[in-house]
Formats: structure tokens, C-alpha cells, sequence
């Protein structure tokens, strides 16, 4: 029977006084519905992860009373490897950890080793390395870019994201023979030089990463749903992110300006480049969008300053045919797309390394989540985890 | 949007020499080392004047390393270390906390034959590392300052049969993920740790990998690299292996 046809039949027999009818509606929501705390296995494949990593998160309705990462379905042991490894050997491990940016992973590792048998590696060498490390930030962040829209309901941005990080690819390439693990470092320089016509390519690409920038800006930030969905989500406060050893675009995000670029120990060219450093006052998932959209920008203009200043000359220096690190330790430390990677390598004077550190940034960032989860509500979560973004290779090593 | 403005430290002199074609590059990068050592120095004597006199006693050695400074600290001052680093050295940022096992592997047979340069030999004997090192285990962390833009690493000896030593988790949340690294890899245990559970490896698992008396279980099932993985075309594999054979019993 239709409401229509008891209003109009029995209006008098039904008077409904609504001051009578309250107190009904509030019994009902005091009413104490035992829910209990419900046990939700986010992972270990889940879109969200970029991998095999698990939360564990307990509920209570809609809400995260605590969530517990688990971590290791990667683990490959790459600290014990590379006692067994010679040097040379070892960059081919590295380029697996963070392999959204394989290059940026190499750099540090072999600027230890440079720096510990006192060789420097040719300018030249040093500008493409620069470029290649800013291009690998490009992909990595243009990934995220596109991603980050795909997990809060976007889909659009995703396919944004893969077209213009293919073009970066191919640059990465032509230049290295690999798409994903260049291996293309060499204590002392690198394998190769650039392929003819490889900087004016570099050059029109750089042009349409600017564009995309401003199609993210204008599809994903300036859309209303998106910053819904981002704004006040997952906030860091700085003093406890650092504390926590969260690092590159997620605490400049919090509004700390550190960038080992321009504040660590000088390595590459970047001390030649004129690049600013972005923050963000906010701390939250919206601003960590903001804080990588601004880099993705600026890595560009760094690259094609870089372009401007490359100079002639040998990409290799004299090292020995069999490389062998003189005794000692060394702790170098970069800063990467996702954070800061570090290298602490203890040398006993041959072939390999004795112990190596490393130091990986999805590591850290991650291990703030379960602080960071506490009291959020379901959809959130994968706000979070996407506007994080770690890399699972980076956290299990 | 927070459009802040950024502390131009080492932006400005960059500008005016990057765009200068200049081809051969000497110049431009000669001015930045003599710069940045001297920075490094400086800071590298205030937090070794500052960890001394707060310290006092409890500071064995200390070095600079490479922009850096590498400090032992008693293992009782563990933590007093950190809190000094953390209050008084304005290190908010913990990097890592891990271990080090200074005792030279033990040797395995074929592991590493003379003038095989793909198999990197061992040591063989015990030598101490920077700041030097009393026995066999050590823990080590790096702090850094945000503010500052300076690091330090610590250093303490770990007792071999009971290597056990302060847990950072009150100065930095998050060493407690780096110590339940260290604990599983190295079997080090951390006082006031809230749980230190199995990070990475499974819950079966027995044994600390990062020892150097734990092996690497797929060399030892397997020498890698080695003559023996040469594998000649299909049609000469016969006399591939035959050459391979001979230059074996020849070394």
C-alpha cells in the first residue's frame, strides 16, 4: 500500500504529532548495537599496495580502530647479497629496489664507491646522470599523478599518467637499453654516452611534461570531488613525520623544507642548478598531490637546464680494470622520488662490500601508517595509502 | 596555496654559471669543494664539541667521516646519545638503526678462487671500521637535522653472547620498525622495545641472516659465478665442456 492512500484515507485516525514521534527517533539511535570489532585483510594484493603488502586493519563500523602493516613478501635479502657481490655487480641488485626509479637508486651507491676509492667522474657524466635522475623522478611522480586520481574514483588521470610517462620511458630507453633497470652507472662514469640527437629529443619531451602537469592541475586538483576526498586526509604533523624518518615529497608536504638536492652533501651538478623546493603547509593527502605536481615541474626545468649546460668530454674516468674499494666507510645519502635513499658501506679493501646499509625511504614512510590510521575511515585508507606512495621493492629490499 | 618562499642558500651563484656555455667544466666545479668542506668542517667541530661535553665519559671515539661524523658511545649511553642528538643537536630526523657483524665469514670451499674476479673475496681477519669497534657486534644509527641540514652517526659495542642495548622508541617512533629489523637480522635485542616481533622474515624462521656465520644458502648449493655456468653453442657444447673440464684441473 502506497503512503499516498493512508494519508488520504485515514488522516484523521492517524495524527501524527512529531513532538511525540522524538522520542522514538532518539531511541533508536541511542540504541546499542553490539558491533564487534571487525579484522579486514587489506592486501596482500590489493590495487592500492603497488604490490604485495598487507594491513591488517581492525574496525569498528566504518571506522580504523588500529591498522598493522605486514611486511616482507618481497624481502630478497639485498643487504646479505651484496656481501657476496663485487661491486660492479651490485648496482645491478639496487636497480630492483625502488624500481619506478632505477637510476635514482644507482647513483648513491656508486657515489660511495667514488668517493671511497677518491675517483670523480667526468662532468659530462655527471650532467647525465643529473638528467637521468630527474627524468626517473618524472616517471615515478608522473605514475603517481595518474594514480593517485585511479584510487579515489578517477579513472581518467591513470590513462594520463601511463601515455606521458611512456614518452620518459622511451627517452630512458634510448639512452640505457633498459626501460625499467638502466644498470647504465659505472664507478668512475657511465657505460655509454648519449645516442645522436638525444638531447633535442629530451628537449621537445620536457615540453610535454609541462603539459601534463597542467592537465593534472586542471583534472585532478581543481576538481571538487578530488579535493573532497584528499583535503584534511591523512595529516603529518612535521616534528612526527621526521621523528617517524618520513622524507622527501611526503614531509615537504608537511611544510619542512629539506631537500638533500640543495641541503645534503653535494653530489651530481645540482649545486649549478637553479631549482626550488616546494612545500606545503598542510600535511595532508592533497597537499603531498600539490607538493609532487610542483616537483614533477620543476624536475623538468632542472632537466633542461641541464641540457643548456651539458658539456663535451669523456663520460669515463681512469679506474682500474678490477675494481677495488680501499678500506673504510662511508655513509651517502640522495634525494630520490620517494624519499631519501642512503648507502652506509663498510669497505675492506676488495672486491665487494663488506656490509652495506641501505637505507630505502618506503621503508620509513610507511612505518608512520599505523599512527596515521587511527581513527580514519575505511575509503580513506586507500587516500592514504595512494598519496604515501611507496613502492614494495623499496620497503622489503 | 602556500606558495612559501625558499631559503636561496645554494641557489643563487648557480644561476649566473650554469647557463655560461662553457664547455670544459673545470671552473664551474672547482668552487663548489673547497665550499662545501669547509661547511662540512665547522659543523662536523660543533657536534663534536657539543656530544663531548655532553657526553663526557661516555664517548670512546669519534671521527670525521666524509661530511660526516661517526661517534662510539658506550653501550649504556646508548640512549642518553640520542636524546643529546635529538634535544640538544636539533636531530628530528632519524635515518636508520642497524647492526654490524665485524667478524669475517667463514670461509666455504670454492667460494672464491684467485684471480676469479667475479667472486669477491672475503676477509680474513677482524678489523674494526670507523671509530673502531670492541667486539664482534655493533649497533649503529644515523641521525639527521632537518633544520640544521646536518647528520651523525652513532656507534656501540654489543656484548657477542648477550647483545642487548636501549631501544630508540621513546627518542623516535619510528625505530621501532628499524629495530625489529636488526633484531630478527642481527638477534640483537632492544630494552623497552613495545614488541619486537618478526618484521620480515616468517614466523618459522630460524637463525639471524645478517650474521657472517650464516650463510648464503644459494651459494652454497650452487658456486655462482663460475666456470662451470659457461654453457657453449648446442653444436659444441661437447667440446665446450671439454675445454671447461681441462681449464679446471689446469687451475
Amino acid at each position: 500500500m502506497s503512503t499516498t492512500d493512508t494519508t488520504a484515507s485515514g488522516a484523521s485516525d492517524f495524527a501524527i504529532d512529531p513532538a511525540s514521534m522524538r522520542h522514538l527517533a532518539e531511541a533508536r539511535v541511542n540504541v546499542e548495537l553490539d558491533t564487534g570489532d571487525m579484522v579486514l585483510n587489506l592486501g596482500p594484493q590489493h590495487p592500492a599496495t603497488h604490490g604485495t603488502f598487507r594491513l591488517v586493519v581492525r574496525l569498528d563500523g566504518e571506522r580504523v580502530i588500529s591498522a598493522d602493516p605486514v611486511i616482507g613478501y618481497m624481502h630478497r635479502g639485498y643487504e646479505k647479497i651484496t656481501e657476496f657481490r663485487t661491486y660492479p655487480q651490485v648496482t645491478t641488485l639496487i636497480n630492483r629496489i625502488d624500481w619506478l626509479s632505477s637510476f635514482a637508486n644507482e647513483v648513491p651507491f656508486v657515489a660511495a664507491a667514488e668517493k671511497l676509492m677518491d675517483v670523480e667522474a667526468p662532468p659530462r657524466a655527471q650532467y647525465i646522470r643529473t638528467i637521468l635522475t630527474e627524468l626517473s623522478r618524472i616517471a615515478t611522480f608522473l605514475l603517481f599523478l595518474g594514480e593517485m586520481g585511479l584510487q579515489v574514483g578517477a579513472l581518467t588521470p591513470a590513462f594520463y599518467g601511463f601515455r606521458d610517462r611512456e614518452h620518459i620511458l622511451n627517452l630512458i630507453e634510448s639512452a640505457t637499453g633498459g626501460r625499467f633497470h638502466p644498470n647504465f652507472n659505472r664507478i668512475g662514469g657511465l657505460k655509454d654516452d648519449l645516442p645522436w640527437g638525444w638531447l633535442a629529443e629530451c628537449r621537445s619531451t620536457m615540453q610535454i611534461v609541462f603539459d601534463a602537469c597542467d592537465t593534472f592541475e586542471n583534472l585532478v586538483l581543481g576538481n571538487e570531488i578530488f579535493a573532497a576526498r584528499c583535503k584534511g586526509i591523512g595529516i603529518i604533523p612535521p616534528e612526527l613525520g621526521a621523528a617517524y624518518g618520513v622524507s622527501g615529497s611526503n614531509l615537504r608536504a608537511s611544510g619542512v623544507d629539506w631537500d638533500l638536492r640543495r641541503d645534503g652533501d653535494p653530489y651530481l651538478v645540482y649545486s649549478e642548478l637553479d631549482f626550488k623546493v616546494w612545500t606545503h603547509s598542510d600535511g595532508d593527502s592533497f597537499a603531498r598531490y600539490w607538493v609532487r605536481l610542483q616537483e614533477t615541474r620543476e624536475s623538468a626545468r632542472m632537466v633542461l637546464q641541464c641540457l643548456d649546460a651539458i658539456p663535451a668530454g669523456p663520460i669515463m674516468t681512469k679506474v682500474p680494470l678490477i675494481i677495488k674499494v680501499p678500506k673504510g666507510e662511508i655513509w651517502v645519502e640522495t634525494e630520490n622520488p620517494l624519499g631519501q635513499m642512503g648507502y652506509y658501506v663498510v669497505s675492506k679493501g676488495g672486491t665487494g662490500p663488506f656490509r652495506v646499509k641501505i637505507r630505502s625511504a618506503s621503508f620509513s614512510n610507511v612505518s608512520i601508517l599505523p599512527w596515521l590510521l587511527q581513527g580514519v575511515y575505511v575509503p580513506d585508507v586507500i587516500t592514504i595509502l595512494a598519496s604515501l606512495y611507496f613502492i614494495l621493492g623499496d620497503i622489503d629490499r | 596555496m602556500p606558495d612559501e618562499p625558499v631559503t636561496p642558500e645554494a641557489a643563487p651563484p648557480a644561476p649566473s654559471d650554469a647557463p655560461t656555455p662553457t664547455p670544459p667544466d673545470a671552473p664551474a666545479t672547482v668552487p663548489a669543494p673547497p665550499d662545501a668542506p669547509a661547511t662540512v668542517s665547522v659543523s662536523a667541530e660543533e657536534i663534536l664539541a657539543t656530544l663531548n661535553s655532553a657526553l663526557g665519559d661516555a664517548v670512546i671515539e669519534a671521527q670525521p667521516l666524509f661530511g660526516d661524523v661517526v661517534m662510539r658511545v658506550r653501550t649504556d649511553a646508548w640512549l642518553r646519545a640520542g636524546e643529546v642528538a635529538r634535544d640538544q643537536l636539533d636531530c628530528d630526523y632519524l635515518s636508520f638503526i642497524s647492526g654490524i657483524d665485524w667478524m669475517p665469514a667463514p670461509k666455504e670451499e670454492g667460494a672464491e678462487a684467485d684471480g676469479d674476479t667475479s667472486t669477491p673475496a672475503q676477509p680474513t681477519e677482524m678489523t674494526p671500521g670507523a671509530a673502531g669497534a670492541a667486539g664482534r657486534f655493533q649497533v649503529f644509527a644515523h641521525v639527521q637535522s632537518t633544520t640544521r641540514k646536518w647528520g651523525m652517526t652513532f656507534k656501540a659495542d654489543l656484548d657477542e653472547n648477550n647483545p642487548s642495548v636501549d631501544s630508540w622508541v621513546s627518542l623516535y617512533p619510528g625505530a621501532n620498525w628499524h629495530e625489529r629489523e636488526c633484531a630478527e637480522m642481527f638477534g640483537f635485542e632492544f630494552v623497552g622495545h613495545p614488541g619486537l616481533r618478526l618484521l620480515y622474515l616468517p614466523a618459522a624462521f630460524e637463525g639471524h641472516p645478517l650474521r657472517k656465520d650464516f650463510p648464503l644458502l644459494a651459494r652454497v648449493v650452487k658456486p655462482w659465478p663460475g666456470i662451470v655456468n659457461v654453457e657453449g653453442m648446442p653444436e659444441t657444447a661437447a667440446v665446450a665442456t671439454e675445454e671447461a673440464d681441462s681449464g679446471d684441473t689446469n687451475a
